[in-house]
């Protein structure tokens, strides 16, 4: 995972509610089996609207995205976040997102930043007024702060996901230093939970 | 102290706590399909490691696959790369897989239930969000993302913060022709698309109790729809009576020791929950989905809602925009709205009771003219049984596509799918845009109330209905 300290630069203004997974990387994008290059196929059919935000060249490269409540939702695809983070978008910030978009997120090193909806309304009409305006997220300091004014606000962030954050910590890898834990747990687990190794055998075919 | 349900299976699985960091969750179940996991199996072969537990892992081929003749090749290359992706992830890392040609293959939330493999107290994961289905019979189960899919496979555990805990107390008895999926339509269109986020939810109350277990196995599965990642009921008598003698289910002396524990496995009384919502059985009515998310919806009776009446200016510029993607005017009744396509099927109404409620509603009857109807059962076991039961003639006779098993229209990563401007009665779990096809339009409904739209060609009140 890749570190983050400071996220700095304009923001998109995604002015919808419960944009959800399906929206932001649609189905015919997940045959693949590729992990980088989702960026062009983000907002797919969003996009075909000459309107759309991203469409706009004031906002090309943009590492900020703002949007509404309930950001991430349905599918637990994580070829969203990836869509986001190949865009070369950092950070979201909204006034809620979805638990498993969010938790994608701290897998991949894109920070989910939720303000409260008035502190997310003005940051929306401040990016839609000035496309080029720029934001500042200090990871370490916990706060948002527009570039140029006085603006600046705290957000909340999981200690233990500002610290692999900040670190670009391999979340397995943490994992995998308490394996003897996991070794004892699985030496007083009960054996009456079921295994699939027998799944092996006796294929049952069709027809 | 008196617990949750929630509460206990947790603490039985958390293997390693500190303060200030997530609990060390340890995982019973991993199932996997094709779509999420090529990165993730990738990801172990980068860092040379390996699935710590194949024989707590198993994986089906289940989004890609057609659901026409599948010995004939897969039409599109993509989706064979990505099906012949995971045979040989699964080769490679010594994972069991039900393969296309294995009866018990299907869609992976049907599958493990049937098998046995899901029961009581478990936890339980996949890359897929409609995991929750598996709380109906007492798991903890939860959908995952890619990096937690190779988390899971390389560790047998996941970081995970402790959720909070939901009752949704469903009282009361159902009215005929109400069911499942209006139950857990209405809870959706009560708590909203992001009520039940930071949430784990124990279903209770007479109107859960009464359910099967298929039954509740509908209504887990839309917990995500409610915005928190799993869904459960504490189990009962109909648990272990749906488990008995499945192949994975334990047998002999382990049987009662198991049955003994699954027993132990409620909520304690005075146990509290962060959050309580109460709906009433009598007052649920079948509902139709007219937006594009499963919260906009309502009862059969009642006409598409004016945008100027949504409770808050957020809710009305969504609800105009669903709208103007539906192409529907407010104040159109329900029972007005022509449908193009019927898909029963999915991980939310593709097991046999489900077809055999839509069966009873067909018999006899034809799809109308104007309108393409499809039934594509869950699993091949599921097709099996409807095929013995002779539901597949019902339906053929009646005009219905009799397809093989998958997940097919309900996201449409197979040839089944919506064309542009199209407009569909669905038994599956989401009316996102574009969901079932680009420019697709999808009302998420029962069933019967599916079948019965096939037959007249518009949504009709499947109470009373003849």
């Amino acid at each position: 995972m890749r570190a983050i300290k400071t996220v700095k630069g304009n923001a998109i203004p995604l002015n919808r509610a419960d944009v959800d997974t399906d929206q932001i990387m649609p189905k015919q994008f997940l045959k693949r089996i590729e992990r980088s290059g989702y960026g062009p196929f983000a907002f797919f059919d969003w996009k075909k609207d000459p309107n759309f935000v991203t469409n706009n060249p004031a906002y090309a490269g943009a590492p900020i995205m703002i949007a509404q409540q309930n950001f991430g939702c349905g599918s637990s695809r994580e070829h969203a976040v990836w869509g986001l983070e190949d865009m070369g978008i950092t950070a979201v910030i909204a006034p809620s997102f979805a638990d498993i978009f969010r938790n994608n997120c701290s897998k991949v090193g894109l920070l989910t930043i939720v303000l409260s909806q008035e502190d997310v309304d003005y940051l929306m009409s401040r990016a839609e007024e000035l496309p080029g305006g720029s934001i500042v997220i200090d990871v370490a300091a916990q706060t948002v702060s527009v570039e140029g004014t006085g603006w600046s606000r705290h957000f909340d962030i999981d200690p233990f996901v500002k610290h692999r954050t900040l670190n670009g910590l391999d979340d397995i890898g943490l994992t995998l230093q308490h394996a003897d834990d996991i070794e004892t747990f699985e030496k007083e687990r009960p054996s009456l939970k079921p295994d699939t190794s027998g799944a092996f055998k006796d294929p049952l075919k069709i027809g | 102290m008196p617990k949750t349900i929630i509460e206990k299976i947790w603490e039985q699985h958390v293997v390693r706590r500190q303060a200030g960091e997530p609990d060390l969750l340890y995982i019973d179940l991993h199932l996997v399909h094709e779509v999420t996991s090529p990165q993730a199996f990738e990801g172990l072969r980068l860092t040379d490691r390996k699935v710590r537990r194949p024989d707590l892992t198993l994986a089906t081929i289940d989004h890609n696959v057609p659901t026409t003749d599948r010995r004939l090749p897969n039409p599109d290359p993509l989706s064979a790369q990505q099906i012949e992706t995971l045979r040989q992830n699964t080769k490679d890392f010594g994972v069991p897989l039900w393969d296309i040609f294995d009866l018990r293959s299907g869609i992976v939330h049907i599958i493990s239930p049937e098998e046995g493999l899901t029961q009581p107290g478990m936890t339980i994961v996949c890359g897929d969000s409609h995991t929750s289905t598996h709380g109906a019979l007492g798991a903890l189960a939860f959908g995952i993302g890619t990096s937690e899919v190779e988390h899971v496979l390389a560790t047998q555990t996941l970081p995970q913060m402790p959720p909070k805990t939901m009752s949704v107390e469903v009282t009361g008895k159902l009215g005929p022709g109400v069911t499942a999926k209006d139950v857990v339509l209405a809870i959706i269109n009560r708590i909203g698309v992001d009520g039940g986020v930071g949430h784990v939810i124990e279903y209770r109350g007479d109107v859960i109790r009464d359910l099967s277990i298929e039954a509740r196995m509908t209504v887990c599965n839309m917990t995500i729809e409610g915005g928190a990642r799993a869904g459960l009921v504490a189990p009962d008598e109909k648990t272990i009576e749906y488990l008995k003698g499945r192949p994975y289910a334990p047998k002999g002396e382990d049987w009662d020791k198991a049955v003994e524990a699954w027993k132990a496995l409620v909520t304690d009384e005075g146990a509290t929950f962060d959050t309580y919502v109460t709906l009433k059985g009598e007052e649920i009515a079948p509902y139709v989905t007219w937006g594009t998310t499963p919260a906009q919806s309502v009862p059969v009776t009642a006409a598409v809602p004016k945008p100027e009446d949504a409770v808050s200016a957020a809710a009305k510029e969504t609800a105009e925009r669903a709208l103007v993607y539906m192409d529907l005017q407010a104040g159109t009744p329900i029972t007005k709205i022509a449908v193009d396509r019927v898909f029963i099927g999915s991980c939310t109404n593709g097991r046999i009771e489900d077809l055999r409620a839509a069966a009873s509603v067909v018999k006899g009857k034809h799809v109308a003219s104007t309108v393409r109807a499809m039934v594509v059962p869950g699993s091949g076991l599921v097709k099996k049984q409807a095929e013995s039961e002779g539901l597949d003639q019902v339906f053929k006779d009646a005009g219905f596509e009799w397809r093989e098993p998958g997940c097919s229209m309900c996201l449409g990563m197979n040839p089944d799918i919506l064309l542009p401007g199209e407009r569909a009665a669905s038994t599956s779990n989401r009316n996102f845009e574009g969901r079932q096809g680009a420019g697709g339009r999808t009302h998420l409904v029962s069933p019967e109330m599916a079948a019965a739209a096939a037959v007249e060609g518009h949504f009709v009140d499947i109470r009373g209905y003849k």
